[in-house]
């Protein structure tokens, strides 16, 4: 498996952390209740599929990236930084 | 018809041409009273235990593959009653149990043998861990033993005891743990049940699932519509699918396992062996192959295979802890799907749909509890009460923070 | 027997190797195989379950029977294929799984119970007495199964591991391989060329083939040499073991196994990484065998095994050589043998259209117990003959090897006209298949297929070519049928194999699927058939046929079970190359390192660091040691290497909101050159790690983690500057590795510490938690006012190329002074005295409210963890930290759990457990931390520690984790 960083270009997966899905972006505010915790911290839709997912390229650049894939494949089709 | 040494020498003599169907292919019915979406080794377990533990028999079985054909099948086979945890510690306890006298109460040689797992250790601050989880395992009414360096030696002779790197300096021993024939649990589960009147439909995918009034009344499937007074979901790997067809989101990632199997080889490995520090674990099937793994890939993924990093770091492993293997090789790598929960241990569970349960979030862990599993739920669809080992399996704890987290690693579904 | 004047091996380099008790002679070029059937000996091994005797059955990597062991003592090699391995002059081979010998093997005996041991057999019995199975059979049954065997010894071979890169990997060098590579480096990509064999060209150096007038091997020798000439990569004996993700595919390379007598500094494999931008996926097909009744005696082998033996090796594997084929190929063989001369006594066809001169009909039984004597045909007119033959040639059809086409998931495809699986379109991204691979078995259309593959990956990668001109060759493809199931004669009880290794039989296929084992899974999970050492590469195809007819369902319907990793096994110390040793994780040294074992201080891996244990004087042991450097540190001044821990440089405007906003404390209010221990929680509000931040600027902080959560918390940094607070302007980086760190500790920790700093340190320049620039040695240096020990303690701080320098020159004064170095265990000794906490403490599962730290959380402000960290089951009724003291003299232990006295030892009467034991010279008493349920409001109960898996009990009193200085005066002074 290989990512392109946008920095750093084509790379193996090895120079990559793997975090979770995208959704550990959307940070809920401070005073947002339970539920939105909950569903921040543990539940996914967990998709067979297109997904968008958060990886750092911590052997190399350590950016943050979103990189839009395919569970069922593999596939990667677009690799930019988390912002 | 009964398996034994009699029958086999009969039909032998008959050119074993009066062997029967091990379980029928029976059409769904239009109705039941427990529909179990999912054959594999948790759903056919349960469909055993509802109708042996509760005379529940008008059950049907939904497979949209063939039997046994998820991680059932494709898993390391290990069996062992060996975690630190309340909650865990209960239910793997009597899990392991159930496997105990699994082969008797199916007329089904499984080929359960507890050959020991050794867990070995190579630091201070590790042998504290497990001698906390010993003490543990041991007041469960389990057996662990916490063996030095040179016990350790003695017994395993073919480690490399004072590797450069990690030098072994003890292990805690788990006796009763060991390993099955992971294809013949699901089929000796699945002729169990068959034989006491469940139906297993194979090539029968659920596709819908009907709730009228916050009541669960049945499922479509590709073979039609089945009403159901109960339905449980007992699907590993598609647990997030299966639920978002009932509304519900879980607190699931899926990723994949890698496993590894060698050429037959004549014994060397005469028990289960885990290294710690290289998320390595190894053990000599009855065939004369080695099994052995390593950790996630990490990336989320459905695709039941692995890459080359996580290979390698396990063959890695493999040679920093015995370096007597190099010459084995490796014949069949394959992935598992697994449902990564946020604290690494699983969910059986009612829901908010009335008749509607759940059995999921089984992480790597899912083999050893096949019976627990089966057992916990059935007694769950069955009285609608929890049953008490398994009863800290709740879906509501991670809101409520009463997570249980071997690993001791956080939220973060690929860390356990 | 050798024919002359056939073969590409070198005559005029004789050469001898052992099997078992002989002496083999062969010629380089050989393969264990070859030369064994060139000297008449068939028999080369034993099948898996009944021990039946066996020849091989292939000349390439996918052989089922011929397996061996190589070479002796720990360099033993086990399960190597005869029909690859090169021979080598002097080289020791073996039979195996058979005793006492191949030829007289006691477990034969298996095979006369095969009526009992069919498919499943075991599932079915071994139950009675239920203590048995563990006691009595499965000893029996491991006994007996598995192939060869391990030494037993570490692996001596030396492996290695490599990566690679290019536009475009061709896997297989027959004339499809070899023209897509032309067509590639002609059109300037970087090329890598991968074959399984020694010699390149496939089929073409095994068959009397023509390419351009020329013989093919010598077409396929030329082409090699050219694409070498314009820079292709060519790797003979490389096996592309797996496709793998974006381009990715293994890779083994047998890089010695072909020499006699390697260089010491030449692995024996060596396992690539490939990154390819394309590939063409030219590997070729396998042959089929054909089931019919008792096919599995040493002398039948597929026909174009027959043929290779001739062509590449020079040997005819009889004298008698009969044909059985449903395959055009069949009287290629026959016309091959022929024409050089060997007796072909028969060939069958059972084919409505068979060739003139053949015979129609089929083999339906064969005789020879070590080797065939003959076999018993029906020709399809009626009656049945007896024919004498030592070899039978047998022709199924091709099956294109198409494993790789595999490996991400993607199912064959029937192809009703080839009779045989084809790779499905665009299985793996990147990969074009061409020839035989792809079903095209003629040498034409697989010289234009290569051609077109190389355009379809060129164009891929974005490059253009005008081909190159196609050589002329055959473009006539073997015609064949669907796999055939030869019965036997009624009333005969023959067995016609599948799946030799494993002994699988059409019965057996047939019995699972009677036994509902319908599926194509199920039966190969019941019966075994295709999970021997070749995956089923010589069987799946038959096998699935016989389940399509048993279920009387079609091929299609029935299915493949599917292929993956490796295309052929690989061994565990190649893929696991430079682990054994120190190899297997990286070692981190602190700057003082030589200088601490020199005084031979036992190193302890902490986080891939190592830290000194404890600094033994004279003949001390641990806890003698431990416990001087402890009083040491305590009455006059020790110096221990802090460089371990994590340190991260942040700088810029947003500093301090970002350390308010990770930590669960405020950091924005500390003054600058002043300290703060501050309490990092993760998002679901355990504690994460903890440590000092030091404010050396107005936008300048230094955090310090524990060793061994540093790469974490740097991490979790990463991703809250670049995806939680982008708001914040802040730079990052670790500095763990710029700076040597030592921490001085103790009543004379300022005289010593002012003997080597230029500036003044007082209680005034340098109060408790101040920091601060100093000059260390006239080097510029930091000095941090911290205690981890509760004494008076500094920590100074110079870079790394000065560390070693600092440390000794720290060390002397120190000793001038009474004190010296202390290593890990007194560090843990003194904090767990004064209730400091570690990792052994902070697990993970623990929450600042368990530590009696979540007051700490602030009110003012948002932080990582604060919200989770005030869930319901957070909060009430937890394990809190307390300080644990033995009453009685007994020690604590780590591990051991905690029960009220009088209360059963029980899971659901436990209380707590112990986490950090020591002996506290200090307090003249054995003293722990640990966590106990409600601890906080228990202080003064006494409760019984229980440690069972050490044999070890005693009473132990409850106190509060601060056991010493509880006012802390010693640090502040």
């Amino acid at each position: 498996m290989r990512l392109t960083c946008p920095l750093c270009g084509d790379r193996d997966r090895r120079e990559f952390y793997y975090l979770g899905h995208e959704t550990w972006l959307d940070r809920p505010a401070a005073d947002a209740p339970p539920e939105a915790w909950d569903a921040y911290l543990h539940l996914r839709d967990n998709p067979c599929g297109p997904t968008r997912d958060l990886w750092q390229h911590e052997a190399g650049c350590g950016a943050w990236l979103v990189v839009s894939r395919d569970t069922a494949t593999h596939e990667i089709a677009s690799v930019e930084l988390a912002r | 018809m009964r398996f034994n040494i009699l029958e086999i020498v009969r039909q032998g003599l008959s050119g074993n041409s009066g062997w029967g169907p091990h379980w029928r292919s029976p059409d769904p019915k239009p109705e039941y009273d427990v529909v179990i979406v999912g054959g594999g080794g948790h759903g056919l377990a349960t469909a055993f235990y509802l109708a042996k533990e509760h005379g529940i028999t008008n059950v049907a079985l939904l497979e949209k593959g063939y039997l046994g054909g998820g991680n059932v099948g494709r898993n390391t086979t290990i069996v062992r009653a060996n975690y630190m945890l309340p909650g865990n510690s209960e239910f793997y306890s009597h899990s392991l149990k159930l496997w105990e006298g699994m082969e008797q109460e199916l007329n089904y040689n499984a080929m359960m043998s507890q050959r020991g797992i050794y867990n070995l250790f190579h630091s201070d601050g590790q042998r504290d861990a497990y001698a906390r989880r010993g003490n543990q395992m041991i007041s469960q009414g389990d057996d662990a033993e916490l063996l030095d360096r040179a016990a350790v030696r003695r017994r395993l002779p073919f480690l490399d005891h004072d590797n450069a790197r990690f030098p072994v300096i003890g292990a805690l021993y788990h006796g009763r743990g060991g390993t099955a024939r992971h294809d013949a649990v699901a089929w000796g589960y699945a002729r169990g049940a068959d034989r006491r009147g469940v139906d297993l439909i194979q090539n029968c995918e659920v596709i819908g699932i009907d709730i009228e009034g916050g009541r669960v009344r049945g499922v479509q499937t590709t073979r039609g519509a089945i009403r159901a007074k109960k339905v449980a979901l007992v699907t590993a790997g598609r647990s997030s699918q299966t639920a978002a067809m009932a509304g519900l989101r879980l607190p699931i990632e899926s990723h994949v396992l890698q496993a590894f199997v060698s050429e037959g080889l004549k014994p060397l490995i005469d028990c289960v062996v885990t290294f710690g520090m290289g998320h390595f674990y190894i053990s000599q099937s009855d065939k004369g192959g080695l099994v052995f793994g390593g950790d996630l890939d990490f990336y989320a993924s459905y695709a039941a295979r692995g890459n080359l990093p996580m290979a390698e770091h396990v063959m890695e492993a493999g040679m920093a802890l015995m370096p007597m293997i190099g010459q084995a090789r490796v014949l069949r790598s394959w992935g598992g799907i697994m449902d990564m929960t946020p604290d690494g241990s699983p969910i059986i569970d009612k829901t908010d749909i009335r008749g509607l349960y759940l059995d999921c979030g089984w992480c790597y862990g899912g083999f050893k509890a096949v019976p627990g599993s089966g057992f916990s739920l059935a007694h769950l669809v069955a009285t609608d009460r929890h049953h008490a080992p398994a009863a800290r399996f709740r879906l509501d704890r991670f809101a409520r923070g009463a997570v249980i987290d071997e690993e001791a690693t956080g939220s973060q579904h690929n860390l356990h | 027997m050798r024919v002359p004047g056939y073969g590409l091996i070198d005559r005029d380099a004789p050469l001898k190797f052992r099997f078992d008790n002989d002496w083999v002679k062969g010629y380089a070029g050989d393969t264990v195989a070859s030369a064994l059937l060139a000297q008449g000996t068939r028999l080369m091994g034993r099948s898996f379950k009944y021990h039946r005797p066996r020849g091989p059955l292939t000349a390439d990597s996918a052989e089922p029977n011929a397996l061996i062991t190589t070479h002796d003592g720990a360099r033993r090699i086990p399960n190597v294929r005869a029909t690859v391995q090169p021979a080598i002059h002097g080289l020791r081979t073996r039979s195996q799984n058979a005793w006492p010998s191949l030829g007289l093997d006691v477990l034969e005996v298996n095979d006369l119970a095969a009526p009992f041991l069919g498919a499943g057999f075991y599932y079915k019995t071994f139950m009675w007495p239920p203590k048995a199975w563990e006691k009595l059979y499965e000893p029996l049954i491991r006994r007996a199964a598995g192939l060869g065997a391990l030494s037993g010894d570490p692996d001596p071979w030396r492996q290695e591991k490599a990566f690679a890169h290019c536009d475009l990997l061709v896997v297989g060098g027959g004339p499809a391989g070899l023209m897509a590579a032309r067509e590639a480096a002609e059109a300037g990509a970087d090329v890598i060329l991968a074959d399984e064999d020694e010699i390149l060209g496939g089929r073409l150096t095994r068959e009397a083939e023509a390419v351009d007038g020329r013989p093919g091997h010598a077409w396929a020798a030329e082409t090699v040499a050219a694409l070498r000439a314009m820079g292709v990569r060519v790797m003979p004996r490389t096996t592309v073991t797996g496709a793998y993700d974006g381009g990715t595919y293994g890779a083994l390379e047998r890089v010695s196994h072909h020499l006699a007598d390697p260089h010491p500094d030449l692995p024996r494999d060596c396992f690539w990484r490939i990154a390819a931008k394309s590939c063409v996926l030219a590997a070729g097909a396998l042959e089929r065998h054909i089931a019919f009744p008792m096919n599995d005696r040493p002398g039948i082998m597929l026909g174009s095994a027959v043929r290779a033996y001739l062509r590449r090796w020079g040997v005819a594997p009889g004298h008698r050589i009969a044909i059985f084929t449903t395959s055009d190929d069949g009287h290629r063989t026959a016309a091959d043998l022929r024409a050089a001369g060997i007796e072909v006594p028969a060939v069958i066809d059972p084919r409505e259209d068979a060739p003139e001169g053949a015979i129609r009909g089929e083999v339906v039984g064969t005789s020879g117990r070590l080797g065939l004597t003959r076999i018993e045909i029906r020709p399809s007119g009626g009656g049945r003959r007896w024919i004498e033959c030592d070899a039978l040639a047998v022709s199924g059809g091709w099956n294109p090897t198409l494993h790789l086409t595999c490996h991400l998931g993607a199912r064959p495809v029937w192809d009703e006209t080839l009779a045989t699986f084809v790779p499905r379109d665009g299985a793996v991204p990147g990969m074009t298949v061409a020839g035989a691979a792809a079903g095209l078995f003629s040498t034409a259309q697989a010289l234009e297929s290569g051609r077109e593959a190389a355009q379809a990956a060129l164009a891929r990668i974005g490059r253009q070519h005008a081909s190159t001109a196609l050589p002329k060759a055959d473009a006539t493809p073997p015609r064949q049928i669907a796999p055939l199931d030869v019965r036997g004669p009624k009333g005969t009880r023959h067995r016609a194999w599948l799946d030799f290794q494993n002994d699988v039989t059409v019965k057996d296929v047939r019995q699972a699927a009677q036994e509902n084992y319908a599926s194509v899974e199920h039966m190969k999970r019941y019966t075994t058939q295709g999970m021997a050492t070749d995956q089923g590469k010589t069987s799946n195809v038959a096998a699935l046929a016989v389940l399509a007819d048993a279920t009387g369902r079609g091929i299609p319907e029935t299915g493949t079970t599917t292929f993956r990793p490796p295309f052929s096994p690989v061994p565990i110390s190649a893929m696991g190359a430079g682990a054994t040793g120190a190899g297997f994780a990286p070692e981190r040294l602190t700057t003082s390192d030589p200088a601490m074992r020199a005084r031979g201080a036992p190193m302890i891996e902490t986080g891939l660091w190592y830290r000194p244990g404890w600094f033994p004087q004279g003949d001390e042991d641990w806890r003698a040691a431990c416990s001087r450097e402890a009083a040491m540190v305590r009455t006059t001044v020790g110096v221990a290497d802090v460089s371990t821990l994590g340190k991260i440089d942040i700088q810029g405007p947003g500093a301090a909101a970002l350390l308010d906003f990770v930590y669960a404390n405020s950091f924005s209010t500390l003054k600058e050159g002043r300290v703060r221990y501050g309490l990092m929680l993760r998002e679901d509000g355990h504690v994460m790690d903890d440590g000092t931040t030091a404010r050396l600027g107005p936008q300048h902080y230094v955090m310090t983690t524990t060793t061994a959560a540093a790469d974490q918390v740097m991490r979790h940094l990463e991703f809250v500057t670049q995806c939680l607070r982008p708001d914040l302007d802040v730079a990052l980086i670790s500095t763990t590795e710029q700076w040597a760190q030592f921490s001085v500790a103790g009543p004379r920790a300022r005289e010593t510490v002012q003997s080597i700093v230029a500036e003044p340190v007082t209680d005034e320049t340098f109060p408790f938690m101040a920091c601060g620039p100093v000059t260390v040695a006239g080097t510029p240096g930091r000095l941090f006012r911290i205690s981890f020990s509760g004494e008076h303690a500094y920590e100074i701080a110079v870079p790394s190329r000065y560390g070693a320098h600092l440390w000794r020159d720290l060390l002397a004064r120190a000793e001038a002074l009474g004190g010296g170095p202390y290593g890990m265990e007194a560090l843990n000794v003194l904090r767990i005295e004064k209730g400091f906490i570690t990792h052994s403490e902070i697990t993970g599962r623990v929450t600042a409210f368990d530590i009696g730290m979540d007051r700490m959380i602030s009110e003012r402000k948002d932080c990582i963890g604060k919200a989770a960290s005030r869930r319901p089951a957070l909060l009430e009724n937890r394990e809190e930290m307390v300080g644990l003291r033995s009453l009685g003299g007994a020690p604590i232990t780590a591990g051991a759990h905690l029960y009220r006295e009088g209360d059963r030892p029980d899971a659901p009467n436990d209380q707590g457990y112990v986490t950090s034991p020591c002996w506290s010279p200090a307090l003249g008493a054995h003293i722990a931390l640990g966590f106990l349920r409600n601890g906080r409001s228990r202080h003064g109960e006494v409760v019984r520690m229980v440690d069972r898996v050490r044999g070890h009990q005693t009473r132990v009193e409850i106190v509060d984790p601060v056991q010493f200085d509880p006012k802390g005066g010693r640090a502040r002074g």
